[in-house]
């Protein structure tokens, strides 16, 4: 099954026409998980994408693999059941913010601390693109929707914090017009033992554009995101020249106009990668990149080395049956 | 099967006490020692639903009740003959299930003040002649047990524990039964204890010599019949177990790799508690966060070449509902069990009915029809379970399985199959990939190909969007969808031409009232039927075990009666499906309870519906 094998994006096409609005930026996931998939060397065949409903959902038609396209929420525990039946596969699932966090919120955590084996890809556009431009439980308070004219109130929920506390762990960040960091970020999810989560920033060109332009854009992407990557120091700016200092008390960080001072990324450090995932200061660029990676054994192989699956032959279950058993 | 002549003696003992006095264990090894004297019986425990009541509370009461005699031991008895009560609250709460002029059995010691201020008497009922309709048999058990464990130097928490082996030798002196094998039991239960496996053996001892010195008889309740059994080899066995052994056979015969995944549930949970047991072989056990994980994983599971299993009781079931819809419209195979308890929302959790029939026939959105089987004895769950599996597998649907908390906790001597000659289950999954199309059908089955993922060149997308016939493409085409719905129920319904076969299960095979049951009912219904067909009604049973599809020739059997009755406990949904499907005045004796039917309870409704029939009987026997 791990035999390498040449592949193109282009292997990875259905004969599906893809539905997706116009400028919608779910084509450049798309074409970002085309790219990771001929690049990750496993055999289409022994590729499986699971996904719920929502826009973002109708993804698995669009690839050339197995696909499950199944019902609103609940993707992650249908993929929790294919990987105690075939661990061997290859197992994605995506979903929506509505999807993955409203509807589906209680899978997620569960398959994120039993640590499945699978690549969790959110497509986060903050909005129910799908069922007409309602607001999701990541709207920013006062978003104004159809069931919301007036604003809406709840605070929203930030995936990537939610999945640190839930015990994920695997915890990464990216957006759809980043065509470089994407597929570094889906190829280094892909190559993690245990559930990887990624939360993919994605614009809803319809019912909620621009929701992440200040941080996609090109015009302002140097300035307003920094990457973070293991082992390297927090730099942004269009030359690099400024960097992040962090404060690990409080947990927060300050920004340095000399670069050599930037701290450097560990993303085996749990407190770094929740003090990353929370920033929301418009004074600070937001980070993207692998916050927090830190492998322990997944749930399928703990459940096998605990209590290995063996096959019952018909001699077992003729000892099953007659235990406890008398002869009249 | 009882013949005319009616059933041969029978005795029907009860034990009460608190949760905390071992009645289950004593109860269940007494249920075994009887069965190795060749009788034929039927247990049901009836434990509170509370973990720890308070000792001595009327709430905190646990009882198990056995029937047990020759042929034909049906049902736990409509009411005892012995009553064994272990406190004032056992004896309060018990009373009324013991036939006039039976055996009370008390443990005088625990009729203290406390106690029975706690049970609510104002006097001891022992003491003021209120029990003179019966035969009391008034001893101290606590205390003899207490004697008799002294020798093993155990402390007094541990002699206190030792009471229901007491009790347990008491009984089999009473009743006469061997005590070598509940010995053998101790010694492995309590293997690491060597001081436990002494205080017991010897209570248990000392309980049969006490019955013996004192000369003590159970009168008429004690008996010498045995069943007929022919040879063979048995084990008592409850509907959990059996649904669990089933299951494990289902793994054997078809090698699919299976996964159990639930959410825990009162009565389904023993279920899951079972498989794990099994720890590994076989199946695979999950307890998911919910039960719409339990489900998901399930059709996971099945969609990946595994078969996915899942059970819960009523709340569950309702929350699987829109899983279930997903997995008639992909096509999968999946084992769904209802271990049904009264409702509707939490209700009477450890109490039997049979009110989710609606929701397994119909609780599903759109069109969406799915095989529904009901077994109707504990020791039936095992064939059904397997012939859940080969309904799953052949026609690629999932199934409804439908038991209660009466069949899964009731006990009975099964007979144990040949497993060399139970029936293969062969999944035939596709790898061929030339002309490979999700949803093409088989000409005959009309099921489709089962292409779990890894195998090469299969690759495919299904989904819950309307899918084309044949390619399974998302279409929105009209006349697929109206295809597609037909071909759905045409599937299901060609279930029936291969399904269960049905016939009467006792009584006249024509005549004027056929008695329509499914599920736990059975046994009710069967002596009930009996007594009648013995009075010179004529009165046919039949028992339905595949309630959806209808058994193809149900319409030819009724044709055979001039009337049909269906007992079931909820308000009458098989009945409504009857008369809908077949335009009979099929007539509906309900009950819910909690408890399950009585068989004089039936008796005596058949009897009306009898004596009001327009035309005149013909009179058999
Ligand atoms: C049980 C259920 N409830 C509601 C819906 C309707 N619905 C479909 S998608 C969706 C939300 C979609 O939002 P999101 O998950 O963010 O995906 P997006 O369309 O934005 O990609 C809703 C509410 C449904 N299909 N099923
Ligand atoms: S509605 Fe929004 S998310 Fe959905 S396809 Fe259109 S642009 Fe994309
Ligand atoms: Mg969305």
């Amino acid at each position: 099954m791990n035999q390498v094998i040449k592949l193109t994006p282009k292997d990875f096409e259905t004969d599906q026409e893809v539905r997706w609005c116009p400028g919608c930026g779910d084509y450049a996931i798309l074409k970002s998980m085309r790219k990771t998939l001929s690049e990750v060397g496993r055999n289409p065949d022994d590729v499986v994408v699971v996904s719920g409903i929502g826009c973002a959902a109708r993804l698995p038609y669009y690839l050339e693999t197995y696909g499950f396209h199944s019902i609103h929420g609940r993707a992650p525990s249908l993929a929790t059941g294919i990987k105690l039946a075939n661990p061997e596969l290859d197992v994605w699932v995506v979903g929506g913010d509505g999807d993955f966090l409203a509807i589906g919120g209680n899978h997620l955590t569960h398959i994120l601390r039993r640590n499945v084996d699978v690549n969790l890809i959110l497509f986060n556009n903050a909005v129910y693109g799908l069922t007409k431009g309602q607001f999701s439980p990541t709207s920013i308070p006062g978003t104004r929707s159809p069931s919301t004219p007036d604003g809406s109130v709840d605070p929203p929920v930030n995936p990537a914090t939610l999945a640190l506390g839930g015990n994920g762990s695997f915890v990464a960040r990216t957006a759809d017009t980043l065509q470089d960091h994407l597929p570094e970020v889906l190829l280094r999810a892909h190559a993690f033992v245990g559930a990887a989560f990624v939360e993919v920033l994605q614009n809803c060109i319809v019912y909620n554009d621009n929701a992440f332009g200040d941080l996609t854009s090109k015009r302002h992407r140097a300035e307003n995101t920094v990457i973070v990557r293991h082992g390297e120091p927090m730099l942004f700016g269009a030359d690099n020249d400024r960097g992040l200092i962090y404060e690990p008390v409080r947990g927060e960080f300050r920004v340095t106009g000399n670069a050599s001072e930037a701290s450097l990324h560990d993303e085996t450090n749990w407190a770094l990668a929740a003090a990353l995932a929370r920033v929301n200061d418009p004074d600070l660029p937001t980070p993207l990149g692998v916050f927090y990676c830190a492998p322990r054994e997944d749930f399928v192989s703990a459940r096998e080395d605990l209590i290995p699956y063996t096959p019952l032959s018909p001699g077992d279950l003729k000892d099953l049956l007659y235990t406890d058993s008398w002869r009249a | 099967m009882i013949g005319n002549e009616g059933p041969g003696p029978r005795t029907v003992v009860r034990f009460a006490g608190d949760s905390g006095d071992g009645i289950q264990v004593l109860g269940g090894e007494f249920a075994k020692a009887v069965a190795m004297e060749h009788h034929d019986l039927l247990t049901l425990p009836d434990f509170p639903a509370e973990i720890r009541a308070p000792a001595g509370s009327t709430f905190g009461v646990s009882a198990f009740q056995i029937q047990f005699g020759g042929d034909g031991v049906l049902t736990p008895g409509d009411e005892a003959d012995v009553l064994f009560a272990f406190n004032p609250a056992a004896l309060k709460t018990n009373l009324d299930t013991l036939k006039r002029g039976g055996v009370i059995v008390v443990d005088t010691d625990a009729f203290s003040p406390r106690n029975l201020k706690r049970a609510g008497y104002a006097v001891n009922p022992l003491e003021d002649g209120s029990l003179s309709e019966y035969r009391l048999m008034s001893m101290a058990i606590t205390h003899l047990t207490a004697e008799a464990v002294a020798p093993t130097g155990v402390g007094r928490k541990q002699a206190g524990r030792a009471k229901n082996f007491w009790s347990l030798g008491l009984s089999l002196w009473l009743f006469g039964g061997d005590r070598a094998p509940t010995i053998q039991w101790i010694e492995s239960k309590f293997s690491s204890m060597p001081d436990v496996v002494a205080s017991n053996v010897a209570a248990l001892n000392a309980g049969h010599a006490y019955g013996e010195t004192m000369e003590l008889d159970a009168g008429d309740a004690a008996l010498g019949v045995n069943a007929e059994l022919h040879h063979g080899v048995f084990r008592t066995i409850t509907g959990t177990d059996a649904m669990g052994l089933g299951l494990a056979a289902v793994a054997a015969l078809s090698g699919l790799k299976l996964t159990y995944s639930s959410y825990p549930i009162t009565p389904a949970s023993a279920l899951l508690h079972f498989l794990a047991s099994l720890k590994g072989r076989g199946i695979v056990t999950f307890q998911a966060e919910d039960e719409v994980a339990a489900i998901t994983a399930a059709i996971g599971t099945s969609y990946a070449g595994g078969l996915g299993v899942t059970a819960s009781a009523g709340p569950g079931l309702s929350l699987k509902t829109e899983a279930l819809g997903l997995a008639v419209a992909v096509e999968l195979p999946l084992l769904v069990i209802d271990v049904q308890r009264a409702g509707p929302s939490t209700g009477m959790p450890t109490k039997p009915e049979q009110a989710d029939l609606n929701l397994a026939l119909y609780g599903r959105h759109g069109e969406a029809p799915l095989p529904v089987l009901a077994p109707a004895t504990p020791s039936e769950c095992f064939r059904i379970m397997i012939e859940a599996a080969r309904i799953a597998t052949t026609y690629m649907t999932p199934v409804i399985v439908l038991s209660d908390a009466y069949i899964a906790n009731a006990a009975e001597p099964w007979e144990l199959p040949d497993t060399d000659a139970l029936p293969p289950i062969a999944p035939a999954f596709r790898s061929d990939p030339a002309g490979f199309e999700p949803f093409t059908r088989d000409p005959e089955t009309l099921a489709r190909p089962w292409a779990k993922p890894g195998t090469p060149a299969l690759a495919h997308r299904i989904g819950g969007l309307e899918r084309a016939d044949g390619s399974g493409n998302i279409s929105y085409d009209p006349e697929n969808h109206q295809r597609m719905t037909d071909l759905r129920a045409e599937k299901i319904a060609r279930v029936a031409e291969q399904g269960l076969e049905h016939e009467i299960d006792s009584g006249a095979t024509s005549g004027d009232l056929l008695v329509i049951g499914w599920g736990s009912t059975y046994g009710a219904i069967e002596d009930a039927v009996s007594g009648l067909t013995r009075a010179g009604f004529s009165v046919g049973h039949l028992h339905l075990r595949q309630i959806w599809p209808l058994p193809a020739n149900l319409g030819a059997i009724l044709a055979r009666f001039g009337n049909v009755a269906v007992a079931e406990m909820n308000r009458g949904q098989l009945a409504r499906l009857i008369r809908s499907e077949f335009l009979v005045d099929a007539r509906s004796i309900t009950q819910t309870s909690g408890q399950p039917f009585k068989v004089g309870t039936i008796e005596a409704a058949l009897r009306d519906l009898l004596d009001g029939l327009p035309r005149p009987r013909s009179q058999i026997g």
